[in-house]
């Protein structure tokens, strides 16, 4: 569209940069930061014990901006998907409140459900229904012409290389393209925020590298924020620009994988012993190398940190083999996120 | 409204998908016509003996619209948990559509499903003998209908509180067999001592089978035909209250 036929043109010309000057403060909030949640909180009711609560999230606070990837990782059980719930609607906070695409969470449920996408780790269709009809039927719900819906349907599946499949049933497709069906789903009403909720669980590696890159065009090409919960490292870290590290209800570091990756003190070594009692052994070597961290030690397997994995390996080799202690393994890896996690909670990530 | 609406998408979709399983729909209408044709003609001989009023179609096609409208409505709730298990109902939950609608549509679409099974039903014993004004099949169909609806809310909303199938099945024969037994569906209470006679008058289907049964003997100025209406009213609203209240506790 031409300046001049806009229908709001101010009389005299201004600078471009005073024009997009948005009215007033709150609408830039909007624009900037598109959930933002204080002191969020849920707790469950214990089963067989009386008046005893489970709180599942324990107060969090989180803010995400327009166009931003973040991941939002953490072990099973460490409230994620409640997190996730919360913030969809699916699950009221206890306390706390939050402000959704510019509407709240607790007051305005409805326009918060009209303005976000959610994706579900349980899928989204009937397995006899076929796909045109479901993404229709969806669509409709939240007010859209049918014309529209088959239009916007189409184009969605198009662009998720889901061309051929209106007709057929949903439960005729493969792992990889429910899935990438259930966004297309959840993308009909083009929301500009949309939860993914453990995308790639159950996917085959091919599919998951291949959904990854729709998620990634999701933002680039649609400018949709996404919000995702996921327990694989190598899915948050490929992903997200940044970071949510949620453990036991609470959020225990935020930013980019880089800078949490840089919170972890060099490479890690694992040495594989062949028995217990030479684990302990060879964690009381380590320990005095130069610069290293406390190992942690699961079975025959001995973990730890030093600034320089290169340089410390040969000395420790060395003290080994002095010791009389032969090591079946070694590996000296780049940190990764679940070192994060590691670091941050003295637990692995797999556990 | 937007209640109205969501209700006809949610039914829409339902319908659809209940039409492509064309052997449940099969299934569905055989019931009853097995009923008529292998249980029919021993009420014969027993209709002629004793406690009955009118002919052996009379009495006992009134006890199986009911039975249709409690049966058929009783065991949708498995549905329910598949959809659920398939996060079809966590998808229109996150929609903005109206709470109610996500269970009403689906009733709605069970309320179609069993009326047409109760047409078979009404013209299959038509052509076994039974003969009825046309206001008493009206009746009785309207009647079904309620019933359908009562217990599809309530097998759906059990559905979705125990989201569990291995729960739902034993709660839902735990509920049926007393309202069989007591409501005199395949054997007139007249027949039973004074105390199950007693109990059995606390059971509401009693009252909705002998309504039925008053209408297809032409008695339609019988009180007991306005009691069984109302008391079938009744229990819609019971049911579609407890069904709402569910399905909004899903997101609490």
């Amino acid at each position: 569209m031409k300046p001049q036929s806009h229908p709001f043109q101010p009389i005299r010309r201004l600078p471009v940069e005073l024009i997009a000057v948005p009215h007033n403060d709150n609408e830039a909030q909007v624009t900037n930061t598109i959930i933002e949640a204080k002191g969020l909180k849920r707790s469950f009711k214990a089963k067989g014990a009386k008046g005893k609560t489970i709180d599942a999230v324990r107060g969090i606070d989180l803010s995400v901006r327009e166009g931003e990837i973040v991941g939002f990782l953490g072990p099973n059980g460490a409230g994620k998907t409640t997190t996730l719930k919360m913030l969809c609607t699916l699950l009221a906070p206890t306390d706390g409140s939050a402000t959704v695409v510019g509407a709240d969470l607790r007051r305005d449920p409805v326009e918060v459900r009209r303005r976000i996408g959610y994706v579900s780790q349980a899928g989204s269709t009937s397995p006899e229904a076929k796909v045109g009809e479901e993404i229709v039927s969806h669509a409709r719900l939240y007010g859209i012409d049918k014309q529209v819906a088959i239009q916007r349907g189409k184009e969605l599946l198009t662009a998720l290389d889901l061309a051929e499949i209106w007709d057929r049933t949903c439960g005729s497709l493969s792992g990889g393209q429910r899935r990438r069906l259930d966004i297309v789903m959840g993308l009909i009403h083009q929301p500009r925020l949309v939860f993914l909720d453990e995308p790639s669980t159950g996917l085959d590696p091919q599919s998951r590298a291949n959904l990854w890159n729709h998620i990634r065009k999701l933002r680039d090409e649609l400018g949709t924020t996404v919000f995702l919960t996921t327990h694989y490292m190598d899915e948050a870290d490929s992903l997200s620009d940044r970071i949510l590290i949620i453990d036991h209800g609470t959020i225990v570091a935020e930013g980019t994988p880089a800078e949490l990756k840089k919170r972890v003190s060099g490479d890690t070594i694992t040495l594989t012993l062949r028995t217990e009692a030479d684990a302990v052994n060879s964690g009381g070597i380590a320990t005095r190398l130069n610069g290293a961290d406390a190992p942690v030690i699961e079975a025959n397997v001995v973990r730890f940190h030093v600034p320089d994995g290169a340089t410390a390996l040969p000395v420790l080799l060395g003290d080994l083999t002095k010791a009389g202690i032969d090591a079946i393994g070694v590996d000296v890896n780049r940190p990764t996120l679940d070192d994060v996690f590691l670091t941050l909670t003295g637990r692995s990530l797999r556990d | 409204m937007s209640f109205i609406r969501d209700t006809w998408i949610i039914f829409r979709r339902s319908m659809v998908l209940s039409l492509r399983q064309p052997l449940w729909v099969v299934i569905g209408l055989l019931q009853p016509i097995l009923y008529l044709t292998l249980f029919g003609p021993l009420l014969q001989t027993i209709a002629a003996t004793s406690g009955f009023q009118g002919d052996a179609w009379q009495v006992f096609v009134p006890g199986l619209l009911v039975q249709l409208g409690i049966f058929g409505g009783l065991f949708v709730g498995f549905g329910i948990i598949a959809e659920w298990r398939s996060g079809v109902i966590d998808r229109q939950l996150v929609s903005p559509a109206a709470r109610t609608a996500i269970i009403a549509g689906r009733t709605l679409r069970d309320v179609v499903v069993i009326t047409v099974q109760a047409i078979v039903l009404v013209g299959a014993a038509f052509f076994l003998g039974l003969r009825v004004p046309v206001g008493a099949l009206l009746i009785g169909l309207v009647l079904v209908a309620l019933l359908g609806a009562a217990f599809s809310f309530i097998s759906n909303a059990i559905g979705m509180a125990t989201k569990s199938e291995d729960a739902l099945a034993p709660m839902v024969n735990t509920l049926a067999l007393p309202i069989l037994l007591l409501s005199g569906i395949l054997l007139p209470m007249t027949l039973a001592p004074a105390w199950l006679q007693i109990v059995a008058n606390f059971n509401p289907f009693k009252h909705i089978v002998e309504a039925l049964r008053a209408v297809f003997l032409g008695q339609f100025d019988s009180p007991i035909v306005w009691i069984g209406l109302l008391l079938a009213v009744v229990l819609v609203v019971i049911g579609a209250w407890v069904g709402s209240r569910v399905l909004a506790a899903q997101t609490k």
